[in-house]
C-alpha cells in the first residue's frame, strides 16, 4: 500500500508542506509535521503494529492518546532505545525509527502466536496451578520460558546518554489539562490576575477541540483553542506548558497548597536533544489551588474479536480523521451505546469515508441521529450489538446480533464507543474516593482533596458546553481563593452536543475471544474464572487475572472488567468498587526522577581545603561519606599500597608525618552553661576541664549504646570546640541541637558546625615538635612543660588565627593544627616545607588506620552502633557523679552482661599469616556454628612495626582471655587462621612516645 | 509535602529530618524507677492513626527543631512551632 | 455456582489443568471457602495476610488444630502481603535472626509442594553491593555468620560482580562498586500467590477464612482475652493471635497495650514490562535502592522509608527521587525505562528493626508484629513459629530471641546498629 493510501487530501492540524520520513520495522514511510507515530502509520495504511502479551495476537491502534494498550513500539535505537513507547503519543520527527515488539521472527509471522492455539490452557492464573513438578525445574526450565515469553519491549543495557533536569515552579492556580475546560479555567483565572500554570500532555493545546467538529462562538474548536492560547500567552503571569504531563498529586502540608509532579518532554519530539538541553524535565509544581481538567477516556465494548486491528475507539477515529487528516478505514461501521458515538458517523461521512452501519445498543435512538444515518445511507441497527469481528491482520467483516438475528457486514474499520471514564486519577493519589455516577455510568471524583477542583469531562460533565462553563467557574473560584476575586466569569456559545448513553459493557456470549484488557490478554472468560474461584474483590481480580496491570494501568479495561464481575456476582458496580489509581498517571522515565544525580554527580563531592595540594601528591583517594580523602601517597618504585602505607607509618613513627584531618566534624560550643551541657552529652566530665586543655569524650545514645567519640577542647571559660568522627558529624550536630533545643532549653549554650570553616592537619611523630617550632616557634613555647600532651592554644600564624591541639591518634607525640579553611592550602604547604629537614611525609587514611589499630584506638568499625562503652574497654569513663544521655539505659542487663564481646587485640599464631576483618572467633576445636560464636574481628592492619598482621576484635569476656588461642573463622574471605588473644594496644603500650 | 518553618517559611519536605514522637519527656534520672521510666519513654509508642505531635529537624535550613502536629492518616499538617519553648527562643 | 462444602478442592497439576481446559475451566471451585463466622474457635488469627494465613495453615497441618478462624478486615492479602517487593533471602547477621530466616528459606524451598500452589519461588540470587572496605568487612562478618549456620554466602570482588552484571556503572560511579555479598538461594516469590496458596491450603484443612470482618474490640474476662468483637459479631476463642503488621498498635490498643512499634510508609515501584533485563536481586550499598525483575517482566524496586509516621498508603516525591537516583547511580541504563506505578505500604517498624513473636502480658493474646520492611521473606517461618507458640505456648527454638521484653532487658536485635529510632532501621 502506498504511503499516502489513507491520508485525506485536506483538513487537520498537520502541515502537508513538511513531510517527515520514518521507518517502522525497517520499512520506510512518511508522514507530516504534526503527526504522531500512530497517525503517520495509519496514514500509511499500516494496520498491525504489535503483538499482545500472552497470545501474541496481532494488534492495531485502539486509541489516539495516552491510554493506548496495543500500539506499543520500541522507539529509537542503540543507547536511546525506548521500549513500550505508545505510538499514539510519540510525536513524529524526521528519521524516527520504530520497531514492533513481542514478536519473532517478524510482526507478520510470529511464532509466539502458537500460544493462541494453547489459549484453552493459558487462562487467568494457569501458572499458579502447574509448573510445580519437579521443583528443581522452575528456575531451570519453566521460569526462563515464562520470562522470555513475558515482557513487551526490549530495553538496552547501555547507559542512557541523555540528560535530565529537575525544576520547581510555584503558582496560584495549576490547571491540569488544556482542553476546553482547562482553557476556560485558565482564561478566567488569568483574566483575574492569578499566577497560572497550564499543563497539557499533548504537543498542541486544545484537547478534544482539535479532534471534534464542534464549534464555539461560530468558529471551529481548534481555532478557538488557538485564540485562547494566544490570549493566555499575552498574560505575564500565565505559563502554558505543552508536552507536560502532571503525573502525580502529592501531600500538601500547607493548607490547600499541594505539590504536583509533572514531566515535561523537552526533547522527545527531536531525534536527539539540542545541545545543552535535557531530554526531559521533572517539575515539582507547588500550587495553592489546582483545577483538574484532564478530560475523559473512552471505553471499548467487550465483544468477540474486539481486539482485531481496525477496531478503534470512536473518539480516536474522529481524532485521526479531524486532527490528522487520516482515514483509518475505507468502509467503516460504528458500534455505540450513546449519542456520542454518532458523531463519528457524520465526521466519517464529511471526510468522504463510507459508513456501512451504525449499531446502537439502545432501543431508543434520537430521531435526528437516525436521520443523519439515512442521509449517508448507513444501515442502522438499534437494540443490537456487534458479536464478532473477523480478520486477524485487519478486520474485514463484523457480525451484528439484533435479537435472534445475526447479520454480517463487510467493513475494514469499526469505531466503538462504550461511554467515557473521567480521568480522575490525580484526585485519588491523595486519598480522594471515586463516586459512581448513574448519569454517565462511570466513576467520577467523589470527595475532592483540599485545594483541588474538577471541571468538564474529568468530573463527568461530558458536553462541550459543560466543559467551558465548569472550567470558567472553577478557574474563577480558584483565582478568588488565592486573592484574585471579582473578575467576570466568561461564557461562550457552543454548538449542540449530547452525551446521552446507556450503560453497556459486554455483549454476552461471543463466538470468539472477547477481550477486556487488551495488552494483558484478559478475556471475559478469565473474569468468569476469577469469579468462580473466589477472586471476587476488584483487587483480587486484578491480581489474579492481571486486569488493569498493563502499561495503561487499566484506563480502557478496568471498568469493563469490574462491570462483568458485578454482573457475574449479582452485585452493583459501586458494590464491587474500583481499584485505586496510583502515581504516575502515565509512565515516567526513571531517568527523569533521578535528574542529574547519576555518575559522579550522584551525591555532592566534598573536598577539603588541602585537596589541591593532595592532588599534586597522590591520585589515590577514598570516599569517606561524601568527602574524598587521600588514601596513601605512592612514591616511584613502590609496588603496591602496602609498601606505600608501611613506609608512611614508619616515617611517622621514626620522624614525622602530616595528615589532613579536616573531615572530622567540628562543633563550636559557647555559653555560660557549655560545660554543663557537655557533661550531659558525654559520659565523662567536661565542666572541670581546665582552659587550654583537651579531653577525649565518648557519647551515648539514650538507649545506652555508643554514638560517637572525639576530643573536645576548652578554648575559653565559656568556649569549647568539639570534634566528632567524619561519619557522624551531621548526626552528632543534630543530636546536640536536640539536646539544646528540646531537652534542656534552659541551658545557656549555643553551637554551630564549623567543620567546613576550619582546615585541620595532624602533625605526628618524634620530630613533630621541632617541625612545628619551625612554623610557630616565635609565637608559642612548644616544650613539653609549656605545651604538654592534651594542651591546646589559640595563636596566630602569619597573622591568621590558628588553633593548636596536642592530641594524638597515632600514639606518637602529635599535634593537630587548625586554620580557617581559606588558608588551609597555604598551611599544608608551609607544614610540608617546614618538614623537609625532618623527612616529614604526607600520610593518608590507610596509614592513619594502621597506627590507630597498633594503638588499639576504636574507630568506625568498632563504633558500629551496637557496642557499649564497656565493650570498647571504655566503661570506666562513665562518670558516676552525674547523669548523661544514655546513662540509665546503659545499665540494662543486656548491656552489662559479662559475656558481651569486648575489645581485644589478636595476632596470628603464625606471624606471617594474614587476618581478615569479619572473621568470627571460635574456640579451637569447636564446630563452626552460631552457638559456638565467640565474637569477631572488627579491624585489621599490617603493622610495619610488628612486621605482621594485627587485628582488633570483640570477643566474649575478651579482657580475661589474653593469651588464649582461638580460631579466626572466615569461610567467605581468607579461610581460617589460628590467632592469639592479646592486649588491644600493640605498640608502645606504656604510651611513652605520646609524651615525647 | 511542605512544612511551614516558623523561622524560614514554607520549605520542601526534603530539607527536614524526622525524629518522631514529640511527647518524649526525659524522665528524672535519679528517680527510683528510672530504668522503667526510661524504657517506657525511649521504646514505647502510642503510634496513633490521626493527629500526632512529632519532632522534625530543619537541618538544611535554620537547624531548628520543630514541633509539628500532623495527621498520620492524611499527612495533613495541622500546625508547626519551634520545639524550644517560649522564653527560650534565643 | 459450585461451592465446596468442606474438604478437598481439586488438586492443581498440569493434568487437572489440561482436563479443565477441555471443559472450559468450568469445574474449578472457589480456591478457598467463604464461610460465615462461627460463634467460637480454638484459635482466632487476626489478619488475613501472608503471616496470618501461614499461621493458620501450620496450625492445621503441623499441630492438627483446625478449628481456626482467620479474620481479615478487607480482602486477603490486602495489607503488606500484597504490596511488597517480593524478595526472599536469609542473609542475616545476628544469631537472633539468622536461624529464623533460614528456616523461612527452607520452607520457601518446599512451599509449592506443601500447599499445592505455584508461588513462583525463584532462587535467582540476592546480591548486596559494597563500596568501601568497611562495608566489605561488615559483609564478610555477615557472610561468615551465614555460613556458620549452613546458609550459602559468597563474597564477590568487583570483577566477579562485573561478570554477573556487566552493565552496572563501573566506569563513572561516585561510589565505585568494590564487590558484593551473594546469596544464590535468595530471590523472589509471587507475593499474591503466597497468600492464595496458604489460604487455599488452610481452607482445605478446615480453617475458616473470613474476609470483610474487621476486629473492633477484644473480649476480656478477668485478665484474659477470650475473643474479639468484629463487624460481623462477637467471636470467642481460647487463643487470639495478632498478625496485623501495619495496624499492630491500633489492634493492641484495643487490649490496652502500648508497644515498641511505629507505623511508617514504605514506597515501592514497578516499571513497565520488558524482556529479561536483570537476572537477580541487587541492593545498592551507597544509596537507597534495590531491584529485581518479575516473571511478568516488570522491574520491581524500592529504597528507603519516607521516614515519618504514617497510616496513609502513599508517600511523597523526595523518596521517589532518592530511589531513582540510587537506581541510576548503579544502573545507568535505567534512564529510559519507565516507572509504571508506585504505592505505599504501612510498615510495623520495631525499635530495633527485628520482629516480635511472643505472648503478651494478657493471657490468651499473642503477638506477631514488628516486621519492619522484611515481613514478606519471613512469611513461612513467621507462620510456622507463631503456630508453634499458639499451639504449645512456648517459643519456637528459632524465634526465641523475638521477645517482647527484650527492649526492657537490653537484649535488642539491632542489625543496623541505629538504636531506638524506627525510621532508621
Amino acid at each position: 500500500m502506498s504511503d499516502s493510501a489513507h491520508r485525506l487530501t485536506e483538513g487537520g492540524l498537520i502541515d502537508r508542506r513538511k513531510p517527515l520520513s520514518f521507518t517502522f520495522d525497517g520499512q520506510p514511510y512518511s508522514g507530516f509535521d504534526g503527526d504522531t507515530l500512530a497517525s503517520a502509520l495509519l496514514g500509511a495504511g499500516v494496520k498491525v503494529v504489535g503483538r499482545s502479551f500472552k497470545y501474541h495476537r496481532p494488534r492495531g491502534i485502539l486509541s489516539a492518546g495516552c491510554e493506548e494498550p496495543n500500539a506499543l513500539v520500541e522507539l529509537r535505537t542503540g543507547a536511546r532505545r525506548e521500549p513500550n513507547t505508545r505510538a499514539t503519543v510519540a510525536e513524529l520527527y524526521e528519521g524516527l525509527e520504530a520497531r514492533s515488539q513481542n514478536r519473532w521472527p517478524s510482526l507478520a509471522l510470529d511464532v509466539g502466536a502458537i500460544n493462541s492455539l494453547l489459549s484453552p490452557i493459558f487462562v487467568a492464573g494457569f501458572y499458579y496451578k502447574t509448573f510445580m513438578w519437579p521443583a528443581a525445574f522452575w528456575e531451570k526450565v519453566y521460569e526462563p520460558l515464562i520470562r522470555r515469553a513475558a515482557g513487551l519491549g526490549m530495553a538496552t543495557h547501555e547507559a542512557d546518554p541523555d540528560r535530565y533536569e529537575k525544576a520547581h515552579a510555584f503558582c496560584d492556580v495549576l490547571i491540569i489539562g488544556g482542553g476546553p475546560a482547562g482553557l476556560a479555567a485558565a482564561l478566567s483565572a488569568g483574566r483575574a490576575g492569578a499566577r497560572v500554570i497550564l499543563c497539557d500532555e499533548d504537543f498542541v493545546v486544545g484537547g478534544r477541540l482539535n479532534a471534534e467538529r464542534l464549534e464555539i462562538e461560530g468558529s471551529s474548536g481548534a481555532d478557538w483553542a488557538r485564540r485562547a492560547e494566544a490570549e493566555l500567552r499575552s498574560f505575564g503571569d500565565v505559563r502554558i506548558m505543552p508536552r507536560t504531563t502532571v503525573f502525580g498529586a502529592y501531600d500538601s502540608g500547607i493548607s490547600g497548597a499541594r505539590t504536583f509532579g509533572a514531566l515535561e518532554r523537552v526533547s522527545d519530539h527531536l531525534r536527539v536533544p539540542a545541545p545543552h538541553q535535557p531530554r526531559q524535565r521533572l517539575w515539582k509544581i507547588v500550587a495553592s489551588r489546582a483545577v483538574l481538567a484532564a478530560g475523559a477516556v473512552e471505553r471499548p465494548i467487550v465483544f468477540g474479536g474486539n481486539d482485531r486491528p481496525g477496531v478503534m475507539l470512536a473518539s480516536a477515529v474522529r481524532t485521526y480523521v479531524n486532527r490528522f487528516g487520516v482515514a483509518p478505514a475505507r468502509q467503516a461501521a460504528v458500534f455505540t451505546s450513546g449519542d456520542d458515538g454518532w458523531k463519528t458517523l457524520s465526521d466519517l461521512a464529511a471526510a468522504g469515508i463510507g459508513v456501512a452501519a451504525v449499531i446502537d445498543a439502545r432501543n431508543d435512538v434520537p430521531p435526528a441521529l437516525l436521520a443523519a444515518a439515512q442521509r449517508v445511507s448507513a444501515r442502522v441497527f438499534t437494540g443490537a450489538h456487534v458479536a464478532d469481528a473477523r480478520g486477524s491482520h485487519g478486520i474485514h467483516r463484523i457480525s451484528i446480533r439484533a435479537g435472534n438475528r445475526i447479520e454480517h457486514v463487510d467493513v475494514d474499520g469499526l469505531a466503538v464507543s462504550g461511554g467515557w471514564n473521567p480521568c480522575a486519577a490525580l484526585t485519588t493519589h491523595v486519598g480522594g474516593r471515586p463516586r459512581w455516577s448513574e448519569t454517565i455510568s462511570a466513576f467520577v471524583p467523589g470527595d475532592l482533596p483540599a485545594g483541588m477542583s474538577v471541571a468538564g469531562a474529568a468530573g463527568g460533565s461530558l458536553t462541550l458546553e459543560a466543559a467551558l462553563r465548569e472550567g470558567a467557574a472553577a478557574g474563577a473560584e480558584a483565582a478568588a481563593a488565592t486573592g484574585f476575586a471579582g473578575a467576570e466569569i466568561p461564557s461562550w456559545r457552543t454548538s449542540e452536543d449530547s452525551a446521552a448513553a446507556r450503560p453497556f459493557w459486554h455483549v454476552g456470549e461471543c463466538p470468539s475471544k472477547a477481550f477486556v484488557d487488551f495488552q494483558h490478554d484478559v478475556t471475559d472468560g478469565d473474569i468468569a474464572l476469577a469469579a468462580r474461584e473466589g477472586y471476587r474483590s476488584v483487587e483480587l481480580l486484578k491480581r489474579y487475572t492481571t486486569l488493569g496491570m498493563a502499561t495503561d494501568q487499566g484506563k480502557t479495561s478496568s471498568l469493563n472488567g469490574h462491570a462483568i464481575m458485578a454482573a457475574l456476582t449479582e452485585r452493583s458496580i459501586p458494590e464491587v468498587g474500583t481499584t485505586t489509581a496510583r502515581p504516575p498517571y502515565t509512565p515516567v522515565a526513571i531517568g527523569a526522577f533521578a535528574g542529574h544525580h547519576r555518575g559522579k554527580e550522584f551525591k555532592p563531592t566534598r573536598l577539603t581545603a588541602g585537596h589541591a595540594w593532595a592532588r599534586q601528591n597522590t591520585e589515590v583517594f577514598v570516599e569517606a561519606g561524601q568527602w574524598l580523602r587521600a588514601q596513601w601517597f605512592p612514591r616511584p618504585g613502590e609496588h603496591d599500597w602496602l609498601e606505600s602505607v608501611s613506609r608512611e607509618v614508619k616515617a611517622v613513627r621514626s620522624s614525622a608525618g602530616v595528615c589532613d584531618v579536616s573531615t572530622l566534624g567540628k562543633i563550636d560550643i559557647q555559653g555560660a552553661d557549655a560545660g554543663a551541657f557537655l557533661d550531659r552529652v558525654y559520659i565523662n566530665t567536661f565542666s572541670t576541664l581546665p582552659m587550654g586543655k583537651v579531653r577525649y569524650g565518648l557519647m551515648l545514645r539514650e538507649d545506652g549504646f555508643v554514638m560517637d567519640d572525639g576530643t573536645t577542647a576548652r578554648l575559653g571559660e565559656t568556649h569549647y570546640v568539639m570534634s566528632t568522627t567524619t561519619a557522624n558529624a551531621a548526626k552528632v550536630m543534630q543530636h546536640l541541637e536536640h539536646a539544646r533545643q528540646v531537652l534542656w532549653p534552659e541551658l545557656d549554650v549555643q553551637m554551630v558546625s564549623v567543620t567546613e570553616q576550619w582546615a585541620q592537619y595532624a602533625v605526628a611523630g618524634p620530630s613533630s615538635r621541632r617541625l612545628l617550632e619551625g612554623l610557630l616557634g616565635d609565637v608559642i613555647d612548644l616544650s613539653n612543660t609549656a605545651f604538654p600532651y592534651l594542651a591546646c592554644a589559640q595563636l596566630a600564624w602569619r597573622g591568621v588565627p590558628v588553633r593548636l591541639f596536642r592530641i594524638s591518634f597515632s600514639g606518637e607525640m602529635a599535634y593537630e593544627i587548625a586554620i580557617p579553611a581559606r588558608h588551609g592550602d597555604a598551611l599544608i604547604r608551609a607544614i610540608m616545607t617546614a618538614g623537609q629537614e625532618f623527612g616529614a611525609v604526607p600520610y593518608g587514611t590507610e596509614a592513619l588506620g594502621v597506627m590507630r589499630i597498633e594503638k588499639g584506638h576504636v574507630a568506625g568499625n568498632e563504633l558500629n552502633g551496637t557496642t557499649t562503652a564497656g565493650d570498647l574497654g571504655l566503661g570506666r569513663m562513665l562518670s558516676k557523679k552525674k547523669d548523661c544521655i544514655g546513662r540509665v539505659l546503659s545499665g540494662r542487663p543486656g548491656l552489662i552482661d559479662p559475656d558481651r564481646p569486648t575489645l581485644v587485640g589478636v595476632r596470628p599464631v603464625d606471624r606471617k599469616a594474614r587476618l581478615h576483618a569479619g572473621a568470627h572467633f571460635l574456640n579451637l576445636g569447636a564446630a563452626a556454628t552460631l552457638e559456638n560464636d565467640q565474637g569477631y574481628i572488627t579491624s585489621v592492619a599490617y603493622s610495619p612495626m610488628l612486621e605482621g598482621w594485627i587485628a582488633l576484635g570483640l570477643l566474649a569476656r575478651g579482657p580475661s582471655r589474653h593469651g588464649e588461642r582461638l580460631l579466626a573463622h572466615s569461610p567467605v574471605r581468607g579461610g581460617d587462621t589460628e590467632v592469639e588473644v592479646v592486649s588491644p594496644i600493640f605498640f608502645d603500650p606504656e604510651g611513652t612516645r605520646l609524651h615525647g | 509535602m511542605r512544612i511551614q518553618c516558623p523561622f524560614c517559611g514554607e520549605r520542601d519536605l526534603s530539607e527536614f529530618t524526622y525524629l518522631g514522637d514529640a511527647s518524649f519527656v526525659r524522665p528524672d534520672p535519679d528517680s527510683a524507677d528510672a530504668g522503667e521510666r526510661f524504657y517506657d519513654a525511649v521504646y514505647l509508642r502510642d503510634n496513633p492513626s490521626g493527629p500526632f505531635e512529632e519532632l522534625w529537624y530543619h537541618g538544611s535550613g535554620c537547624r531548628g527543631w520543630l514541633r509539628v502536629r500532623r495527621n498520620t492518616r492524611t499527612h495533613e499538617i495541622l500546625g508547626v512551632e519551634l520545639a524550644r519553648p517560649a522564653g527560650f527562643e534565643a | 455456582m459450585r461451592t465446596l462444602a468442606r474438604g478437598k478442592p481439586i488438586r492443581y497439576s498440569i493434568f487437572s489443568l489440561l482436563g479443565a481446559a477441555l471443559s472450559g475451566h468450568r469445574h474449578w471451585g472457589p480456591a478457598w471457602r467463604d464461610p460465615a463466622p462461627k460463634p467460637a474457635y480454638d484459635v482466632i488469627v487476626i489478619g488475613g495476610g501472608g503471616h496470618g494465613l501461614a499461621t493458620a495453615h501450620y496450625l492445621a497441618k503441623v499441630h492438627g488444630i483446625t478449628n481456626v478462624a482467620v479474620l481479615e478486615k478487607g480482602w486477603i492479602g490486602s495489607g503488606n502481603a500484597g504490596r511488597n517487593t517480593t524478595i526472599i533471602r536469609s542473609n542475616y547477621l545476628l544469631p537472633g535472626n539468622n536461624p529464623f530466616y533460614e528456616l523461612s528459606m527452607k520452607l520457601w524451598e518446599g512451599l509449592e509442594q506443601d500447599v499445592n500452589y505455584n508461588a513462583m519461588v525463584s532462587q535467582r540470587g540476592v546480591l548486596n553491593l559494597y563500596h568501601s572496605d568497611a562495608q566489605r568487612d561488615a559483609y564478610v562478618r555477615r557472610g561468615n555468620a551465614m555460613r556458620m549456620h549452613g546458609v550459602d554466602a559468597e563474597l564477590l570482588d568487583a570483577a566477579a560482580v562485573r561478570e554477573l552484571l556487566p552493565f552496572l556503572d563501573f566506569a563513572n560511579a561516585r561510589f565505585p562498586i568494590q564487590g558484593g555479598l551473594l546469596q544464590r538461594r535468595g530471590g523472589t516469590a509471587r507475593h499474591d500467590a503466597v497468600v492464595w496458596g496458604y489460604a487455599r491450603a488452610a481452607s482445605s484443612r478446615g480453617v475458616d477464612i473470613i474476609q470483610n470482618c474487621e476486629v473492633t474490640g477484644m473480649v476480656r474476662e478477668g485478665g484474659r482475652v477470650v475473643g474479639v468483637e468484629t463487624t460481623r459479631g462477637t467471636i470467642r476463642a481460647n487463643k487470639v493471635g495478632m498478625a496485623v503488621a501495619g495496624s499492630t498498635s491500633r489492634v493492641a490498643a484495643m487490649a490496652g497495650l502500648r508497644l515498641p512499634i511505629e507505623s511508617h510508609v514504605l514506597q515501592a515501584f514497578v516499571s513497565e514490562s520488558i524482556k529479561p533485563f536483570f537476572p537477580c536481586v541487587v541492593t545498592f550499598g551507597a544509596g537507597h535502592f534495590y531491584l529485581s525483575q518479575s516473571d511478568k517482566g516488570s522491574l520491581v524496586f524500592g529504597g528507603d522509608l519516607d521516614g515519618y509516621n504514617s497510616y496513609a498508603q502513599r508517600g511523597n516525591l523526595p523518596t521517589v527521587e532518592d530511589v531513582c537516583e540510587g537506581g541510576m547511580a548503579i544502573i545507568p541504563a535505567l534512564g529510559r525505562i519507565r516507572l509504571l506505578r508506585s504505592w505505599g505500604g504501612i510498615m510495623d517498624m520495631s525499635m530495633d528493626g527485628s520482629p516480635i513473636i511472643d505472648r503478651t502480658p494478657l493471657d490468651g493474646l499473642y503477638l506477631n508484629a514488628g516486621w519492619c520492611y522484611g515481613g514478606f521473606k519471613a512469611t513461612p517461618a513467621s507462620g510456622w513459629c507463631f503456630a508453634h507458640l499458639l499451639a504449645r505456648d512456648e517459643a519456637h527454638q528459632v524465634a526465641r530471641a523475638y521477645r517482647l521484653d527484650r527492649f526492657a532487658s537490653g537484649r535488642v536485635i539491632d542489625e543496623k546498629g541505629v538504636g531506638a529510632q524506627p525510621n532508621l532501621h
